[in-house]
């Protein structure tokens, strides 16, 4: 202690030290404004934080659907965390169509059973949203434009999607998304 | 705009020398807030509160913003979007208590800054502008804070909306069509919801504004001291930064940890659980009253209760708004040449009893308006006007106040060769006198 007092009033008028040494003042300086950087990221977190989705936003991110009143060939669109979602019932003939792709040839290569779950093949679960740009295709709804493919087609910028929802031809990059889903019981999904 | 002997601005890196011949802000913060603002080296620590009002202007305007992107200003959704900031949004309970919160530390440290100015005369010549100005921004801020307790629309909000708005009322003639025109119905309701969310958010800035002016007029003579003796040479001074940046830096996480008691354990104790009851136009709180911060002046308004040429309601109000315009005038009501109250010796007797007085009517204010609390807030009041209007004049001609000091530097020092030349300032020729 009496070393550094006894440099602190050796010190030069710039504030520089000439014995080389550490001083008290430039440990308490750096201790200061370091202590006040920390306190003042600290608070940056939930002013930041905040605009990240809400407990009552969070709270709908899960939902239950009856999916026992969709016949082969019938698709209903439903709502999950404020986006549509497809839920197709395959027709044989549909899942025939798109088990006769070779998935290695496609843009985004899937399959079929890779898009659906395992003894559930005919239900067909994807984000309504365009993997280009974001609009809702059509094909989901009776007498829609299915598309060249016969699944879906976004009418924003014409991208055509088989009926696996997988991408064939058009602008956008990736197949139609499937959400994380399970069956709770044959007739019943949960999605999220 | 700064004495002689200031510290000139002179960027070494090479864009920054590049930035000043183009835009040269950097140099306007240097002798602003930097090392070109040289600053009487006496200051005690009630010049901090002037930086800590500015600090509690930037939470408030930083956790203000955050929060209107969450509240919701209509009348059917305003409450509920409130109560969806405390439970949903993340962190919301937070920024809505700092932000509740921060109103009335932004007023204890202007309060502060304001009695600091009464006790020190920096009201006086040269810098009669600096203290209006703050008159002025002290006056939108009470308009602010009343607009932004109405937001949360529960009871006290709406009554508080109907009350304030209805001081208008009190106006001869024209009274009752202004206070329908502010309201923009004839009760408080979804007009004045949006009206009052609009300003809330606007006036923040206009205070903004304000301060820059404030600061402006401050910098020409420079700030004044605890001695009230003028600056007369550059042992007089030290430069802002380093400091009076360390010495407010201090402050500022002094009057921090002051708030985060506020905010982290006693969130409500300074607001009123009825405002936790949503507005109902049919029914009045038992027991209203405005947030502490208005509480002297509620005192005031409510000290009138006899009829007298004009009606009682028309003097509480006139009474209550002259309470505050009044102190426009101090400046020429105050004609004593001393500006400091360590030299008026009767002046500080005086300035505590007002001191008292303020704090007596504050307390009436927060009760209700029964006996004897509205007798006591009737000799508060008279007290009041009676300090700036009566005593002061008159201490001003009467008073024998004690020598000065020569200078700044001479009241400072007591002989020690160490402390004349503090590290950045060479010794000048008084303090060596002084050694």
């Amino acid at each position: 202690m009496a070393a550094l007092e006894v440099n602190e009033g050796n010190a030069s008028l710039d504030g520089a030290n000439n014995d080389g040494g550490v001083r008290r003042r430039d440990f308490i300086n750096i201790a200061a404004v370091s202590f006040a950087g920390v306190g003042g990221a600290a608070l940056v977190f939930p002013l930041v934080n905040q605009m990240n989705p809400s407990a009552d936003v969070l709270a709908l991110a899960q939902i239950d659907v009856d999916v026992s009143a969709i016949q082969p060939g019938q698709a209903i669109k439903t709502s999950w965390r404020r986006q549509p979602i497809f839920i197709r019932n395959l027709t044989p003939a549909e899942q025939q169509a798109a088990n006769a792709v070779d998935a290695s040839g496609l843009r985004d290569p899937q399959t079929l059973a890779e898009r659906t779950k395992e003894g559930h093949a005919n239900w067909l679960i994807t984000l309504g949203v365009c993997t280009h740009l974001g609009c809702v295709p059509l094909g989901a709804a009776e007498g829609e434009n299915k598309g060249e493919y016969g699944g879906y087609f976004c009418p924003c910028h014409g991208s055509h999607y088989d009926t696996a929802a997988r991408i064939r031809k058009g602008p956008a990059p990736r197949n139609l998304e499937v959400p994380e889903y399970e069956f709770t019981s044959p007739t019943a999904v949960r999605i999220g | 705009m700064s004495f002689p002997w200031a510290n000139q601005y002179a960027p070494t890196n090479p864009f920054m020398r590049w930035l000043d011949e183009r835009l040269p802000l950097p140099r306007l913060a240097y002798n602003s807030v930097g090392g070109g603002y040289p600053v009487p080296r006496n200051l005690n620590y009630f010049w901090n509160f002037g930086v800590l009002a500015g600090l509690a202007l930037v939470i408030q305007i930083v956790t203000g913003i955050v929060l209107a992107m969450h509240y919701n200003a209509n009348a059917d959704t305003a409450f509920q979007s409130v109560e969806h900031i405390m439970r949903d949004v993340n962190q919301g309970w937070f920024l809505r208590y700092l932000h509740a919160n921060g109103a009335s530390f932004f007023f204890i440290v202007t309060y502060l800054h304001i009695f600091r100015g009464l006790y020190y005369g920096s009201y006086k010549a040269p810098r009669e502008m600096v203290w209006m100005l703050g008159l002025v921004i002290f006056l939108l801020m009470m308009a602010t804070a009343f607009m932004g307790y109405v937001l949360p629309w529960g009871q006290m909000s709406f009554w508080a909306a109907k009350v304030i708005t209805g001081l208008f009322g009190a106006i001869p003639l024209i009274g009752e069509p202004i206070q329908t025109w502010l309201l923009g119905g004839y009760a408080p309701d979804q007009a004045t919801l949006t009206r009052f969310f609009s300003l809330h958010y606007l006036l923040p800035f206009v205070i903004a504004g304000v301060i820059i002016l404030h600061i402006w007029a401050l910098h020409i003579p420079g700030s004044g001291n605890p001695t009230g003796v003028d600056v007369k040479g550059p042992q007089d001074t030290v430069p802002f930064h380093p400091y009076y940046t360390a010495k407010d830096g201090f402050g500022a996480g002094v009057a921090m940890i002051g708030l985060a008691i506020l905010v982290f354990f006693m969130p409500n104790y300074l607001g009123h659980a009825d405002n936790y009851i949503p507005a109902n136009p049919l029914s009045t709180p038992a027991h209203i009253v405005p947030d502490w911060y208005f509480w002297p002046f509620y005192a005031i308004l409510r000290a009138f209760t006899v009829d007298f040429i004009l009606e009682a309601k028309l003097w509480g109000v006139l009474a209550m708004f002259s309470s505050i315009l009044l102190l426009f005038f101090l400046p020429w009501l105050d004609k004593s040449p001393v500006r400091s109250g360590n030299y008026r010796p009767k002046f500080r007797i005086f300035f505590w009893i007002l001191v008292a007085d303020i704090f007596v009517l504050g307390y009436m204010g927060g009760l209700p308006a029964e006996e004897p609390y509205v007798m006591i807030s009737q000799i508060a009041t008279m007290y009041y006007f009676a300090h700036f209007l009566i005593i002061l004049p008159l201490l001003s001609m009467v008073e024998k106040t004690r020598p000065l000091p020569n200078s700044i530097s001479e009241s400072v020092l007591h002989g020690e060769a160490a402390e004349a030349a503090p590290i950045g300032v060479p010794a000048g020729p008084a303090a060596t006198a002084t050694a």
